[in-house]
C-alpha cells in the first residue's frame, strides 16, 4: 500500500495505484467499497455471484475488474484468486465483505437446519480462510518489498453479541473475528496486518432481509459506513509506518 | 527413481545434503532450516502456477486437442493474448505424454475453442506440436477463461487429477509460472519462521518455471524454454549484503538460480527489474551469485541434472545419484529433495564416507506404502521436473 505521504492531509492519495480486491462487491458496503476505493485512485478487482450484478458495476465502473465467483464454493476460491492475481498482479488489500445472514426470515438455532449453518459457516468463515490462504503469498510478497498488506474481515457486533435468531450469522462472524485475531498475531511479524471491523447497522440489502421493517433512518448509509472503514485502515496504515515511505509495490 | 504419486507434501520426506567439501549426508527435509546460518541468505521462486492445461478442439478438423501454455514474453498481468504452447492431440494426462498422439496438422490461421476460449494459430514454431498463438476478447476474459476452464499440467506418474490448489506453494504470488517451481513446496509458514529465527534472510524472486516435458525428444532437448522472471530490489539488497558479509547465497529450485545468473550481467552484480533468462546452466557455466541450492531430485540427461554441474563435478554427481537410488529417495516435483553447495574450486569430491544422521524416524519407502513404488515407475522419457 502505498504510503509515500507524512502527513494526513494527503491521505486520499495514500490510495493510488493500491491494489485492492473486495468480495461481494455488487451491494451494499461491498459495492460502496469498491466506488470509494476507486475515486481514491485504487485498483479494484471485486467479486459477487451474480453475473449480471457483476456486469452492472463493470458497465458503471469500466476501470474495475469484476470477477463472478462464489467464496463459498471451495472449487471456485482458486479460480477467482488467479482472476484477482491476473487483474492487479498483487494484493496490497483483501477486503472479505461477501456475508451471507443464515437462514431467513431469522430463526432460533433450535430451528436451524444444520445445512444452513454450514452454508453460513462456508461463506462467512471458510471462505475468507480459503480466499486469503491462496493469496497469502501475494500478500506476504507486498510486505518483502516494503509495503503494508492488509487483510480486513468485515465482522458485526453479532460476533460479541449474543442476539436470539441470530445463531448462525452470529457463530459464523464470532469464529471469523477470532480467527482474523490469531491471523494478525501470526502474520504480524512478517508485515501483514489482519483485521476485523464491524461497520455497524447499515442500510443495505442485507440488513433488510434480516430486519425487514427496521426504520432506514436509523442506519447508517453504506456510503459512510465504507468511509469509515477506509479511515480506520488509514490509521493502521500511518500508524504503523510513522513518517511513511514510498512502496515499491504500490508504485508499479 | 521413483516418481512421488500422490501431490502431498510428505512430512517424511528425505533430503540429501552435499557439503562444499563433498560429503554427503541423509536428512529429514523438515531439518532444513538446520542447514541455515546467521547471515544466510535464501532466495526462492514465488511464482503461482497457472492452469496451463487447456482441452478443447481444434475447429478446422474437429479434432480433440490439449493445448498446454508453454512461454510467454513478459509477466505482465496484461500481457496475455499471446503464448508459446504445446499441443497435443486427444487423451489426458492418464496417458504418458511420450505416447500422447500429434495434434492434427496445424496451419497458421487455425481457430481453437479451448473451452470457453477463442484461439487462433498465429504460426507454427519448427515442430509439428510447438505453435505460437493468440487468445481472442478482452485481458479480463482471457484471465476468465484461463481460470475457469484451465488446469494444472500434469503428468502420468500422478494419477488422480491434480487441483490448481495442489499447484501452488504456500508462498505462490504472480500466477505465471506453467508448472509448479517445486522447490518452493517445502517453504510452509512454519518452515519459514524457522528460518528467519535464524536471523536468514529470506527473498522471493518471481520466474516463469516452464514445461518439464513435451513428450518429444528433439523438444525436450530444447528445455527449458526462455523464461520471463523478475527480480525485486528486496532481493537484490539482500543478495549484495550477503555477498558483502561474506554469507551464503541458497537457491530453492533452479528456476531462482536461472533468473539470479542470468540478471547477474557480466560484471556479476545483480539488478533488479524484468528480464528473460535464454542461458542453460551447465558445466561450463560459472556460477557468479548462488551458492548452494535446494531443489528436486532428478535423472541423468535433465536440463536440471545438468545445472547441477555447474555445482559439483561428475564424479560427486554419480555418487549422488547412487545415494538416491540406494536410500530409495521420490522425484518429480512432490519428491525428495537435494541440498547441494557449490564445491569449493580444486576440491575433489569423492568422499565415500557418507554420513547418515538419524533423521526424524522415517523409513525410506513410507512416503508411498499405500500404492507400491514401482507402480509408478517414470518411463526413461519423461523429462525430469525443471525448477
Amino acid at each position: 500500500m502505498k504510503t509515500d505521504s507524512g502527513s494526513h492531509a494527503d491521505q486520499a492519495t495514500i490510495w493510488h495505484g493500491t491494489r485492492v480486491a473486495i468480495t461481494g462487491g455488487t451491494s451494499g458496503l461491498g459495492r460502496a467499497l469498491v466506488n470509494i476505493l476507486l475515486d481514491d485512485g485504487a485498483e479494484v478487482a471485486f467479486i459477487a455471484r451474480n453475473q449480471e450484478n457483476v456486469e452492472g458495476v463493470v458497465r458503471q465502473r469500466p476501470e474495475s475488474h469484476g470477477i463472478v465467483g462464489d467464496v463459498s464454493r471451495k472449487n471456485d476460491i482458486y479460480s477467482i484468486a488467479t482472476q484477482i492475481l491476473g487483474a492487479l498482479g498483487g494484493v496490497d488489500l483483501l477486503i472479505n465483505n461477501a456475508s451471507s445472514l443464515g437462514p431467513v426470515p431469522l430463526v432460533p438455532l433450535g430451528d436451524t437446519n444444520c445445512e444452513d449453518l454450514e452454508l453460513t459457516l462456508q461463506t462467512n468463515l471458510l471462505g475468507p480462510f480459503r480466499l486469503t490462504k491462496a493469496l497469502l503469498g501475494s500478500l506476504a510478497a507486498t510486505a518483502r518489498e516494503g509495503g503494508h498488506p492488509i487483510v480486513l474481515n468485515i465482522s458485526s457486533d453479532a460476533a460479541i453479541n449474543a442476539y436470539p435468531n441470530w445463531g448462525a450469522y452470529g457463530a459464523s462472524k464470532a469464529a471469523l473475528h477470532h480467527l482474523s485475531h490469531i491471523w494478525d498475531q501470526e502474520l504480524s511479524p512478517l508485515g501483514i496486518r489482519v483485521l476485523s471491523l464491524d461497520p455497524g447497522d447499515m442500510d443495505t440489502p442485507l440488513h433488510s432481509l434480516a430486519i425487514p421493517d427496521a426504520d432506514p433512518s436509523t442506519l447508517t448509509s453504506p456510503e459512510s459506513a465504507a468511509r469509515e472503514l477506509i479511515a480506520k485502515i488509514e490509521e493502521v496504515l500511518f500508524a504503523k509506518e510513522g513518517a511513511p515511505k514510498a512502496t515499491e509495490a504500490a508504485i508499479q | 527413481m521413483i516418481a512421488a504419486s500422490t501431490p502431498t507434501h510428505r512430512r517424511d520426506a528425505k533430503l540429501l545434503v552435499v557439503g562444499p567439501d563433498g560429503k554427503l549426508s541423509h536428512i529429514a527435509r523438515t531439518n532444513f532450516p538446520a542447514l541455515l546460518r546467521p547471515g544466510d541468505v535464501v532466495i526462492a521462486n514465488d511464482a503461482a502456477t497457472l492452469p496451463a492445461s487447456l482441452f478443447g478442439s481444434h475447429l478446422p478438423t474437429g479434432a480433440k486437442i490439449e493445448v498446454r501454455l508453454a512461454g510467454r514474453e513478459s509477466l505482465d498481468p496484461h500481457a496475455v493474448r499471446y503464448f508459446s504452447a504445446v499441443v497435443f492431440g486427444g487423451g489426458d494426462f492418464h496417458t504418458p505424454t511420450e505416447h500422447r498422439p500429434n495434434p492434427p496438422e496445424l496451419r497458421s490461421g487455425d481457430a481453437l475453442q479451448l473451452g470457453p476460449i477463442h484461439a487462433t494459430v498465429v504460426r507454427l514454431l519448427d515442430h509439428p506440436r510447438l505453435v505460437f498463438l493468440r487468445f481472442e476478447g478482452s485481458t479480463n476474459e482471457i484471465w476468465q477463461g484461463l481460470a475457469r476452464h484451465g488446469r494444472p499440467i500434469q503428468y502420468a506418474y500422478i494419477p488422480t487429477p491434480l487441483g490448481l490448489w495442489d499447484a501452488w506453494t504456500p508462498i505462490a504470488g504472480p500466477p505465471v509460472a506453467f508448472e509448479p517451481p517445486s522447490a518452493s513446496f517445502i517453504l510452509n509458514w512454519n518452515t519459514l519462521d524457522s528460518i528467519t529465527r535464524r536471523k536468514v534472510q529470506f527473498g522471493t524472486i518471481t520466474h516463469a518455471a516452464g514445461i518439464s516435458s513435451t513428450g518429444d525428444p528433439s523438444l525436450d532437448a530444447r528445455l527449458p524454454f526462455n523464461e520471463p522472471y523478475r527480480i525485486p530490489e528486496a532481493a537484490v539488497n539482500l543478495v549484495q549484503d550477503a555477498r558483502t558479509h561474506g554469507r551464503r547465497v541458497i537457491a530453492v529450485g533452479t528456476t531462482v538460480v536461472r533468473a539470479l545468473e542470468h540478471a547477474a550481467g557480466a560484471d556479476g552484480e545483480l539488478r533488479s527489474g524484468e528480464g528473460i533468462a535464454t542461458q542453460k546452466i551447465r558445466l561450463e557455466t560459472n556460477l557468479r551469485v548462488v551458492d548452494a541450492i535446494l531443489t528436486g531430485t532428478h535423472e541423468p540427461g535433465s536440463s536440471h541434472y545438468e545445472l547441477l554441474r555447474a555445482f559439483v563435478n561428475d564424479e560427486t554427481l554419480d555418487f549422488i545419484d547412487r545415494e538416491l537410488k540406494e536410500h530409495r529417495y521420490l522425484t518429480h516435483e512432490f519428491g525428495d529433495s537435494i541440498f547441494v553447495e557449490k564445491i569449493a574450486s580444486g576440491q575433489t569430491a569423492t568422499n565415500r564416507e557418507v554420513m547418515v544422521p538419524v533423521t526424524s524416524g522415517n523409513n525410506a519407502t513410507t512416503g508411498n506404502s499405500s500404492s507400491g513404488p514401482e507402480t509408478f515407475l517414470p518411463s526413461h522419457s519423461y523429462m525430469p521436473h525443471v525448477t
